[in-house]
């Protein structure tokens, strides 16, 4: 009997058990895949939870739920893999052997870079989003605030969802308005990032709505400390920024397993191939999801694009053969914009978000770097999608690799 | 490709205005590339992370990010923004003689 581990039971993990269960013979292998809590977050709704639009109940699901039959579930810690004897070691010292092992174990935040941010004013008047926690205090907090001024800033990339902050004040700036108190509340968008985004031409867009909508920005900040007393953050290079409410977005890491396994960079990401999905450093381990180290966007969409690939990579694996399936870091990320409407990107590593119609070309219905109602619902579906198709691992209308057809260069 | 003087030597650049060769690279090229910049003088300290970004860069083919670059290079993040004003990891990469770092995703 051959056994394939793996690691992680969050959005990659579920739709590769999903879709690598049907196609192994039962007789010869057995699926294994470990989880630490019973409980799936769709965290793209997280982004919601602070303006009252979903609640915290809105975005959770039990994980076993979306798990297909004949694959063993492992709830516990995973303390650490060890390659060299193809093994992962659990938190009650239990051992699970393997031929082939995936790690989709994902990325998390990590308050512990930046001095003063866990300070007396954390889940007071500074908040996060990227945890349910988080967002949910702030939804609290906003219910009740009678505005000043809101920073958010971003500790350092990459981040998940790297979208998802920008989508967070013009989404403050809509719920704002709707509640009659928009002048009293001043935006102000700080990241570390040269611009509202990082590809040029989305850039530019985005950073033009952010001046339409009267969000200030600071670009190229690098935080160093927050000062709970004083209420503001200070950069590196000593430019202060005062706050009355502060959402961050700290440093993302990868688990602390990865460290404590020696498989990760300085950010306990894992060096995988870009276009395989093979691990750099061991021919037997797959990575995908938020967990690895690839310059792409690190999202949802991403990790079921990178399935794709996976799937058919891994059957030519154990055959033996040559990994034919090349991944070309394509990622598409409807990116809500405020009062009802949205704009949508499609990119991969070599081509940055363009304006066109997607995914039919000249038709759409969703249009490309516009807002439109039409990208609203698009986001607005994609939590259906995801719990409905997306986890089970069905086909998209979505090719997993980019195309051109539609776009305007 | 375009062209222009450094230090005397005529050199390839790219469309960011850096080196397009990082291997033409001397201390004199990274001194004028400096000066540009509004550095006036190469201490140790900016000699450390120019000599450990050229390391990595040949070993790896990638420019450290700004938090390697603080954890590994022996000089550290609020130094760095002391010694390289204004966009470090920009700056010491051009100084270096490498392409400018692709901003991640
Ligand atoms: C606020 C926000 C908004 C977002 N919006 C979007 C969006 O609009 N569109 C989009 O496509 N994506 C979005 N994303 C990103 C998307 O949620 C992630 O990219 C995606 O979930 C990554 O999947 P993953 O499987 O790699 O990681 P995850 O889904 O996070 O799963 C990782 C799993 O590994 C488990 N694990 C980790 N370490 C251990 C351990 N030591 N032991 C046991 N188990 C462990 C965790 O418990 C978890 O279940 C958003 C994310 C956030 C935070």
């Amino acid at each position: 009997m051959k056994k394939l581990v793996i690691l992680g039971a969050g959005t990659a993990g579920t739709i590769m058990a999903n879709k690598l269960a049907p196609l192994l013979n039962r007789d010869e292998w057995s699926i294994t895949i470990v989880d630490q809590f019973e409980t799936h977050y769709y965290q793209p709704g997280f982004l919601f939870i602070p303006f009252g639009i979903y609640t915290c109940r809105d975005v959770k699901k039990s994980k076993r739920d979306f798990l297909p039959n004949g694959v063993e579930v492992v709830m516990s810690v995973i303390e650490r893999v060890e390659p060299e004897k193809n093994r992962v070691i659990l938190s009650n010292n239990a051992i699970l052997s393997y031929d082939f092992l995936i790690i989709a174990t994902g990325s998390k935040i990590t308050t512990n870079e930046t001095e003063g941010l866990t300070g007396k004013l954390w889940q007071k008047n500074v908040f996060d989003f990227y945890t349910v926690e988080g967002a949910c205090h702030m939804a609290d907090y906003f219910k009740h605030w009678n505005g000043g001024k809101l920073v958010i800033n971003i500790a350092e990339m990459p981040i998940k969802c790297p979208v998802a902050p920008l989508e967070f004040v013009f989404l403050a700036d809509s719920y704002f308005t709707e509640r009659g108190m928009r002048d009293k509340v001043d935006i102000h968008y700080v990241t570390p990032l040269s611009g509202a985004f990082t590809k040029p031409k989305a850039s530019e867009i985005l950073g033009n709505m952010l001046e339409k909508k009267n969000i200030r920005l600071t670009p190229d900040y690098s935080i160093e400390r927050v000062d709970n007393e004083e209420k503001k953050i200070i950069s590196y290079d000593d430019n202060e920024i005062d706050f009355d409410v502060l959402v961050t977005v700290p440093t993302n890491i990868g688990d602390e397993y990865v460290e404590r396994s020696d498989l990760g960079d300085e950010l306990n990401f894992i060096p995988t191939d870009n276009h395989t999905l093979r691990s750099k450093d061991h021919e037997n381990i797959f990575v995908l999801g938020d967990a690895t180290d690839l310059p792409s966007s690190k999202a949802g969409s991403v990790a079921h694009f990178e399935a794709d690939i996976l799937t058919e990579n891994f059957i030519d694996a154990i055959d033996n053969r040559e990994l034919r399936a090349k991944f070309d870091g394509h990622a598409n990320c409807f990116i809500e914009s405020g009062f009802g409407k949205g704009i949508l990107i499609d990119f991969n590593y070599d081509t940055e978000p363009l304006p066109g119609k997607f995914p039919l070309p000249g038709i759409g219905p969703f249009s490309l770097l516009e807002e439109t109602r039409m990208n609203h619902y698009g986001k607005v579906m994609f939590r259906w999608i995801y719990w409905n198709m997306l986890l089970r691992g069905l086909e998209l209308p979505i090719e997993s690799n980019m195309t051109l057809a539609g776009k305007k260069l | 490709m375009e062209t222009r003087v450094i230090s005397g030597k005529t050199i390839e650049i790219d469309t960011d205005g850096n080196l397009a060769d990082h291997t033409v690279w001397d201390e004199n090229i990274a001194l004028e590339l400096a000066k540009e910049l509004g550095i006036d003088e190469l201490t140790d300290g900016h000699k450390k992370v120019i000599h450990y970004l050229r390391d990595e860069y040949k070993s790896s083919g990638e420019i450290p990010t700004m938090r390697k670059i603080g954890k590994k290079s022996g000089v550290d993040m609020k130094e760095l923004y002391k010694l390289f004003p204004d966009g470090p990891l920009k700056k010491a990469a051009k100084i270096s003689g490498l392409p400018k770092p692709k901003s991640c995703v």
